[in-house]
């Protein structure tokens, strides 16, 4: 079994301040880490290779801290990492992320899976795995909490809205996860020691053969605007002290906004 | 000029709202329709102002998978079809439009929360940092993919339909996903989107049988209940259909509680656009006060019962 997960390189989202006067949100200096639900998918890519043998590779794309946030997938539990750090990648629009993943794969060579998070936890899009599929030309399988592999086969369930959708499809296949599928480990000390040591990849656009221009048209086919935090007209009408004068006047205050008659 | 806008959505209903937004855009709307159709529901599509409904027959809506719906979407769309896909963004319809974007060498938007023309632009808006933001984004390729959250556009009759139906037969290549079985969930009664009160309960509650206490204020009220993601996810005190947040549900009450929730973003955004926002929690530094136009610093043991009381009283 040979597994690429793709990761995704995030800001700490808990951290980010917004400027009161702009509604601009601030990212200097926040410290960046592996995405929750991409580490959900490596956990799942490293459970497989323990029960059927193979590899695991972790996979990003990004800036030049990736060599330093890289190596917690390597602590995890992956064997070596590959990650492509060019300028023209910082941002994140996602076509452009998934054309220079799928080159990257392509690099690789002939995995049996490829794994992503549902969505990263900054932005969310889901769009990256199934561009990714469709660059590759490959089946997709999203939503899956329960992943296994047979035969050249593999099989998942799928979390819809109203059901759980078991499927299967040959191999290779692209496949996101999500959080329920299983609960990422914490590396001991040993293994984060260890992960310093393992082989990491660095490798530029140029070095996938992706042309500069190509990567920038795909990058720039959607232009955002403005990126501002959400005007909050809140009263902000918050009791403090005792409770019983804390429930009657909030009593007074349902009254008065209808909520109670 | 913007070209005709394709609709599609996998529930009948959630069309509609589509629909109602393809008519703003400019060009013809257009909406498929996958598989047999009552005529009610073409007439449906009609009224909410469809002017062709491509009625695709050979297909299982309930069993298509998502490179296929990526396969039709494209062939509709592709060449001088319209420029504009409008999809639902259910699990479905999210992770074809990714899909049908690439083949399309499309740029794409999913989960807009609003869009409008700006001049020549159509500029749709998403949330971003996990819901610290909300991004305005301009799509720049001819071709433009859109997956819509459900629940954020109100649907509107036309005053004169005026469409038809054609069938449309398109080969598509064998499904590569083979779908073995589907296990219809415990699905509940009520869906906590549609409520127009809700209830979240956070990690300030400390065990599973204090629910009792929970359900006996929503009953009050009410109201539905809702978590967070630990709730859900890792004590599994309440069922996932419940769960509230970036990865949950996005809700728009008219009035929401937050009882024992600290408010951090990935939660908050499934109920920032709640009309009315109360919050009970003993850290009156927690971020839920900032986004609340009620609170109670304390214990919500103590304020809980006693809210649950007083409401009951009132309305016997």
């Amino acid at each position: 079994m040979k597994t690429i997960v793709c990761m995704k390189q995030v800001v700490d989202l808990q951290q980010i301040r917004i400027k009161q006067d702009t509604r601009e949100p601030v990212l200097e200096g926040i410290p960046v880490q592996l995405g929750d639900m991409d580490k959900n998918a490596l956990e799942e890519a490293v459970k497989i290779k323990e029960k059927h043998g193979g590899t695991v590779t972790a996979l990003s794309v990004g800036s030049h801290k990736l060599k330093e946030t890289i190596l917690q997938a390597l602590a995890m539990g992956a064997d070596d990492a590959s990650i492509i750090v060019d300028p023209a990648c910082d941002g994140s629009e996602p076509a452009s992320t998934a054309l220079v993943l799928a080159a990257a794969i392509k690099k690789i060579g002939s995995p049996d899976l490829i794994l992503f998070g549902e969505g990263s936890t900054d932005n969310y899009s889901g769009q990256v795995y199934a561009r990714v599929a469709e660059l590759l030309t490959l089946p997709q399988i999203t939503y899956v909490r329960e992943l296994s592999v047979e035969n050249g086969v593999v099989t998942a369930v799928r979390d819809m809205e109203t059901a759980l959708e078991v499927v299967k499809a040959k191999m290779p296949a692209v496949i996101s996860v999500t959080s329920e599928i299983n609960k990422p480990r914490r590396p001991p000390l040993t293994q984060i020691l260890r992960a310093s040591k393992k082989p990491m990849n660095v490798r530029s656009l140029a070095d996938l053969g992706l042309a500069l221009d190509m990567v920038s048209a795909a990058s720039s086919s959607v232009r955002s605007i403005s990126n501002l935090a959400p005007k909050q007209e809140r009263k902000g009408i918050i009791y403090e002290g005792d409770i019983d004068e804390a429930v009657e006047k909030i009593m007074e205050a349902f009254r008065r906004e209808g909520v109670v008659p | 000029m913007t070209g005709d806008v394709l609709v599609f959505s996998d529930r009948d209903e959630g069309s509609h709202e589509l629909l109602t937004k393809a008519v703003t855009l400019g060009g013809e709307p257009w909406v498929i329709v996958l598989g047999k159709k009552e005529e009610k529901m073409i007439q449906g599509l009609l009224e909410y102002g469809a002017k062709r409904i491509l009625n695709v027959p050979n297909v299982d809506p309930n069993k298509i998978d998502a490179e296929s719906l990526a396969f039709v979407l494209s062939e509709i769309a592709r060449g001088d079809g319209p420029d504009i896909l409008l999809i639902r963004s259910s699990r479905l319809g999210k992770e074809t439009a990714g899909r049908v974007a690439q083949k399309l060498q499309a740029g794409c938007v999913t989960d807009a929360i609003a869009m409008e023309m700006k001049g020549s632009d159509l500029v749709v808006q998403r949330y971003a940092l996990g819901g610290n933001t909300v991004s305005s984004e301009v799509i720049t390729t001819r071709k433009k993919v859109i997956s819509v959250m459900p629940g954020y556009f109100e649907a509107h009759t036309v005053a004169t339909p005026d469409g038809q139906v054609e069938m449309l037969n398109i080969p598509i290549p064998a499904p590569r996903v083979q779908l073995i079985e589907r296990r219809t969930k415990l699905t509940e009664a009520a869906s906590i989107e549609a409520a127009e009160r809700l209830v979240c309960i956070g990690q300030g509650l400390s065990k599973k049988e204090d629910l009792v206490m929970v359900n006996e204020f929503c009953e009050a009220l009410h109201a539905e209940i809702g978590c967070t993601r630990p709730l859900a996810s890792d004590l599994h005190w309440v069922s996932e259909e419940r769960m509230v947040g970036i990865s949950g549900k996005k809700c728009n009450p008219k009035f929401h509680a937050s009882i024992g929730v600290s408010g951090q973003i990935q939660h908050t955004v499934g109920i920032v656009n709640a009309k009315l926002i109360f919050a009970i929690n003993k850290d009156k530094d927690a971020p839920i006060f900032k986004i609340a136009d009620y609170g109670i610093v304390g214990d919500l043991y103590q304020a809980l019962p006693k809210l649950t009381a007083k409401i009951a009283s009132g309305r016997t």
